[in-house]
């Protein structure tokens, strides 16, 4: 389970985070909607240690993560970057299989070679795609390699950060049910941020909005059409109008 | 008045917190030279990146430098009779400074500029993020490999600088001006001292460094978009040629203060 309690960041004059508070239960699909430029990257980045919170304490399994070993730490989780984040100077076995050439889970080339191709064949990518250097692949290919890259060691926790954004629909839709599949069979703890609402429809076990710093509302996502949140109805609406300031 | 004073005081605190970011990024480099892992394959590539492909233009370089260093003291010599210098000359003025310095420049013109366009263009597209996440730190998988590399590469392609630039030197005094090629050769290692080849090897590993070290510092602290890649490429070179120099001048007050 993972918890946040009263997260603060600011970037200068820029408060992004004031207070945010949420709890994430174990083995379930939490989906983090908000418009741009909300803070919802720098939360899952403060959960990761990449960026470090101003104030607040982020608990994974009750344990502080500022004060757990960080590798052994790290090793838990995975992560699918909203670019893909790919190397560009390894070939695409050696992003998926990074983390198995080398640090405490260091495993034989040949070995480590032959989990990526599986991984990759696990998100739809054909062996031959496994020599190839990232440049060479289109967008939709580079985010399923990024998807393997994220499931290659088994994490216990898993986090997309808008897994669909440049994707056209019916690629955005495989990325979608490929993360839901992934999750549920792997029964990972699954943090997905996105302002894509059919993304939003197809992961999401719970979902919250996180709006002004704090996170405005939270619920299954059963419940997000009928939350009565001014805040998650112009949003899931799209309205000009509401709370929501449309120049921001 | 007091405008004027807040600026400079501004400036200079902002000037004051570079040198300390610097200065612990340094730290944290360097502190990672005895904290594993290790990846020696990064450390491969940069040594072959720094070293074996920078030979051609530090080659072209020397050769050029040495050979019309050579005419202008021929031709300087000429005015008060003392042609016959130029040897003894070439061979100072490359091994003590033309050679490390000129080719510390272009190490930083092709490496720094290289090193800094890369890490930078990783930190814009999350890259370093994702090295983070994959339990690798960005330090000891980045900066680590490429400034030990440059440093102790770097010596090597002075060494070749000196001798090529000699080396030009002798062909364009042996062919254009007529000097004996057995003589200049005699007159060249007879007038080199170790103190002069310890110096330019020594300024090499520390323009190396400094080449490296601005490198990944600028590229790692880039700003986003496609202007902050180059801002952080401009940067970068600029303060490498601008510390080789004054590092230059440092080591030769160093070596050679009488």
């Amino acid at each position: 389970m993972i918890t946040l309690i009263d997260l603060h960041k600011a970037f200068g004059a820029n408060r992004v985070l004031q207070g945010a508070r949420l709890v994430i239960p174990t083995g379930q699909s939490m989906v983090v909607i908000g418009g741009s430029g909300t803070g919802k990257s720098v939360l899952i980045k403060c959960i990761l240690g990449i960026v470090k919170p101003d104030s607040g304490t982020i608990l994974i399994d009750g344990q502080d993560v500022a004060k757990v070993p960080r590798d052994a730490f790290l090793a838990r989780f995975g992560m699918l970057f909203q670019g893909g984040a790919l190397f560009d100077s390894l070939p695409v076995w050696q992003n998926v299989a990074f983390r198995l050439l080398r640090g405490s889970l260091a495993t034989p080339k040949v070995e480590a070679k032959e989990i990526a191709i599986s991984k990759l064949r696990r998100v739809g990518l054909s062996p031959d795609v496994a020599d190839r250097l990232p440049a060479e692949l289109s967008g939709g290919m580079q985010k399923r390699v990024g998807l393997a890259r994220a499931i290659c060691a088994e994490p216990e926790i898993i986090f997309f950060d808008e897994p669909t954004t440049g994707l056209d629909p019916i690629m955005a839709g495989v990325i979608n049910d490929l993360i839901r599949e992934i999750v549920s069979e792997m029964g990972a703890t699954a943090v997905t941020i996105t302002h894509d609402l059919t993304s939003v429809r197809a992961i999401a076990d719970r979902v919250a909005m996180l709006h002004g710093g704090i996170i405005r509302w939270e619920g299954p996502i059963a419940d997000l059409d009928s939350s009565n949140d001014p805040y998650v109805d112009q949003f899931i609406h799209g309205r000009a109008t509401g709370p929501i300031a449309t120049i921001r | 008045m007091i405008r004027f004073l807040a600026s400079v005081g501004a400036a200079t605190l902002a000037a004051l917190a570079s040198i300390g970011r610097l200065a612990m990024f340094v730290a944290d480099t360097v502190s990672h030279l005895v904290r594993p892992p290790f990846y020696l394959r990064e450390f491969g590539h940069a040594l072959l990146q720094i070293g074996y492909f920078s030979l051609p233009v530090v080659g072209l370089t020397a050769l050029f430098t040495g050979g019309a260093l050579a005419l202008q003291i021929y031709a300087g010599g000429a005015r008060f009779s003392a042609e016959a210098v130029v040897p003894q000359i070439v061979a100072i003025g490359m091994v003590r400074e033309l050679g490390p310095v000129l080719v510390g420049l272009m190490i930083a013109a092709r490496v720094t500029s290289s090193i800094a366009a890369e890490i930078a263009t990783m930190k814009v597209t999350e890259q370093l993020d994702a090295l983070v996440t994959l339990s690798t730190n960005p330090m000891k998988y980045l900066t680590l490999p490429r400034v030990l590399a440059a440093t102790l590469v770097m010596p090597i392609l002075v060494a070749v600088g000196d001798i090529i630039g000699i080396m030009g030197g002798f062909v364009v005094a042996t062919e254009r001006l007529g000097f004996n090629a057995a003589s200049y050769i005699q007159n060249t290692v007879n007038f080199l001292e170790p103190l002069d080849i310890i110096s330019s090897l020594a300024k090499g590993a520390v323009f190396g460094f400094i080449a490296a070290l601005m490198g990944c510092y600028f590229g790692m602290n880039s700003e986003r978009g496609a202007m902050g890649v180059g801002r952080a490429t401009k940067g970068s070179v600029v303060a490498a040629a601008v510390l080789i120099l004054a590092a230059n001048f440092i080591l030769t007050e160093a070596f050679f203060s009488a």
